[in-house]
């Protein structure tokens, strides 16, 4: 090489001096202005801490569809089980297995396991229950998550970075709900129509219901709530007058597998 | 010493060529996962870790049975342990490689994986895990390096190495530990959440791992001029027999609490190992065998006249490796995820890439293991003749 020691340092020493210069001529252009500022938007939904009510009684199977269709279109979640294309078609086994879900329905005993009485009640064991993330006020999947890729927001939200996701998994063993997705594979070419508003992702990350946090900070209600035509009650649990502690106070809520100490915030009125 | 590893037989350079050409094999289907994604693999949204994360569990335990010769070596002062506690720790060198690889192996995004560290989370079990295996895979490094290179040349180790040793022992213990907290602490999950996890864990590695390092002392007596001696060997059979025996009777407690009380969520998960559940049980073959075979093996190996002859030694070694790699390497990671959080039976078995993917790291570990193996072998033999 046709370097010695001396010039080494000298070339290293200088460019750490421009370095520097970089920062020092953005502080003397506009000083305090180099760090990124968050700033929310005027308009955007705040509160202490999220919270949800799904009024079964008021959800009838097709209305829970659509909502959960809502949901993945707004979020570009792929449809492994029922692709765009033909060739993309995929044995139902492994269709099951890649299958990525942010609001679906299940049935009672399976929503609330170890719940059901020997004679459910005929309507309740044959409703659709929509099952999403529970944005547990104590959340397992924050509480193991390696690199806090997955984090709780201080209103309560469980946010998931899939920019700093390494893909290792420990939530979705944390998560006792099933309600943590992963990309075995490569959901772009599963997309049905490519929502402009969300990102699309890439192999190898987690995702999950983030409660629409894109849209809130947008003021707009999830997009489930908006598709459920009012069997959905979003708001604040910390705020008194707010519908969410206004149905609390009125009815009967049950929460998915609460034993377990998750503190889990979707309410469900059966 | 390295030059050592440099010359050797042909049957050296041959066993050499194979592991390579295993470790190369599953090499390319890692590409291949790299580009299209885990889903090669047969894990999926309900049994999210599989063959790869069960192999990481099971060789943390072998790693960690490397202080089943150090402890009555450094601690108890057991000199015929002095002959065997380098290929102890430099099997544990060779099976904590295995495990990062595997670890690395199973990670979605293996790009990101400094921002492990780039973000530390102590509150994350993995977090500690990453530390305490680096940490431990530094220390037998270090250790058993060290040592051989004094060994050759007549001189007594260094204290700092002394010193290093009597902090390997408790490290070992916490290798193991931490990799049980990995999945005894999660609420969802009932065949996880019991505190006897980490014993399970400990007495089936000690258990495991010195049962690999009888069958390895054998080879090396066979294929070497270096005799690692009948008493130890024997020392550690009946450290087999003991873990063994400890390890049958924790899985016993483990029954008992689960079926005495007759917790749903506890039991379901029993239920699809040995008896299958909604009518799938792939695995219920294989976990009799498992129980049965590593009861018996225990109960064969007190019998004195069984373990002192060393062919049926080795063949209940060999036993128990098995039926302690079908209950952690196998049955662990499925049992934990089957029944889903949502009641729902979802089997899991490895694909091929997968199986070959796994074989290539097993062939890589292999493949450090006879490398350390032959330097140590013949500083051995250098220093006999």
């Amino acid at each position: 090489m046709g370097m010695d020691r001396r010039e080494f340092i000298r070339i290293a020493g200088l460019s750490t001096l421009l370095g520097l210069g970089g920062k020092g001529a953005f502080e003397l252009l506009a000083p305090g202005r180099v760090e990124a500022e968050i700033i929310p938007a005027p308009r955007s939904m705040k509160a202490k801490r999220w919270a949800l009510v799904i009024n079964q009684k008021k959800l009838d199977d097709a209305t829970a569809q659509k909502c959960a269709a809502a949901c993945h279109r707004v979020h570009n979640v792929p449809d492994f089980i029922n692709p765009p294309d033909d060739k993309l078609k995929l044995n139902p086994g492994v269709a099951n297995r890649y299958e990525i879900k942010w609001l679906w329905t299940a049935h009672f005993h399976n929503a609330f396991p170890g719940d059901a009485p020997p004679h459910l009640a005929e309507k309740v064991e044959h409703m659709s229950f929509l099952v999403l993330c529970n944005h547990c006020a104590n959340p397992p999947c924050v509480r193991v998550c390696p690199t806090k890729a997955t984090f709780q927001r201080e209103d309560g939200i469980v946010m998931m970075d899939m920019h700093r996701c390494i893909g290792c998994r420990f939530c979705m063993a944390g998560c006792p709900y099933g309600s943590r997705s992963f990309n075995w594979m490569d959901p772009r070419p599963y997309v049905k129509e490519q929502y402009p508003g969300y990102p699309t992702r890439e192999i190898g990350v987690v995702e999950k219901c983030t409660f629409c946090d894109e849209r809130l900070a947008q003021g707009l209600q999830p997009a489930c709530v908006e598709a459920s035509r009012g069997a959905m009650v979003f708001g604040d649990l910390e705020d008194e007058k707010s519908q969410v502690r206004e149905y609390l106070r009125k009815y009967f809520t049950i929460r998915r597998k609460a034993h377990l100490g998750t503190n889990p915030q979707v309410y469900y009125i059966v | 010493m390295l030059e050592k590893a440099l010359v050797g037989t042909k049957r050296y350079y041959g066993l050499l060529a194979i592991l390579a050409g295993l470790f190369a094999l599953g090499f390319l289907f890692y590409l291949k996962q790299l580009n299209v994604g885990l889903g090669i693999t047969g894990m999926g949204r309900d049994v999210s870790w599989g063959l790869y994360i069960s192999q990481f569990t099971y060789l943390v335990g072998v790693a960690a049975s490397a202080v089943m010769v150090v402890l009555p070596y450094y601690l108890h002062n057991y000199k015929a342990f002095g002959r065997v506690t380098i290929l102890g720790e430099f099997l544990a060198v060779a099976a904590v490689s295995m495990c990062v690889t595997f670890v690395l192996v199973d990670m979605g995004r293996p790009d990101r994986v400094f921002n492990v560290f780039k973000y530390p989370t102590p509150g994350s079990v993995m977090f500690w895990d990453i530390i305490v295996l680096n940490g431990y895979l530094v220390l037998n490094i270090l250790i058993g390096w060290n040592v051989l290179e004094c060994e050759r040349h007549s001189i007594a180790p260094p204290k700092w190495v002394k010193f290093l040793s009597y902090v390997s022992i408790p490290w070992a213990v916490s290798i193991h530990t931490v990799t049980a907290f990995l999945y005894a602490g999660l609420p969802g999950r009932g065949y996880w959440l019991t505190a006897i996890l980490a014993p399970r864990f400990l007495s089936s590695a000690f258990a495991a791992g010195p049962a690999l390092l009888i069958l390895l002392c054998l080879l090396v007596r066979k294929y070497s001029k270096f005799d690692p001696g009948k008493e130890q060997i024997q020392t550690l059979a009946k450290i087999v027999t003991y873990a063994t025996l400890i390890n049958v009777f924790f899985f016993f407690c483990e029954v008992f609490t689960v079926f005495y009380s007759q917790l749903p969520d506890h039991m379901a998960h029993f239920q699809y190992l040995f008896v299958g559940l909604d009518g799938k049980g792939q695995l219920v073959p294989l976990m009799w065998f498992s129980i049965v075979g590593m009861t018996l093996a225990a109960l064969f190996l007190v019998n004195p006249k069984l373990r002192k002859n060393e062919s049926t030694l080795a063949a209940l070694c060999g036993l128990v490796i098995i039926t302690t790699w079908l209950d952690k390497g196998l049955g662990l990671m499925t049992g934990g995820f089957v029944p889903n959080p949502m009641e729902q039976v979802v089997e899991y078995w490895p694909t091929m890439p997968e199986a070959i993917i796994s074989l290539g790291v097993w062939a890589m570990g292999f493949l450090i293991l006879t490398i350390l193996y032959k330097i140590a072998v013949s500083i051995k033999e250098e220093i006999k003749s």
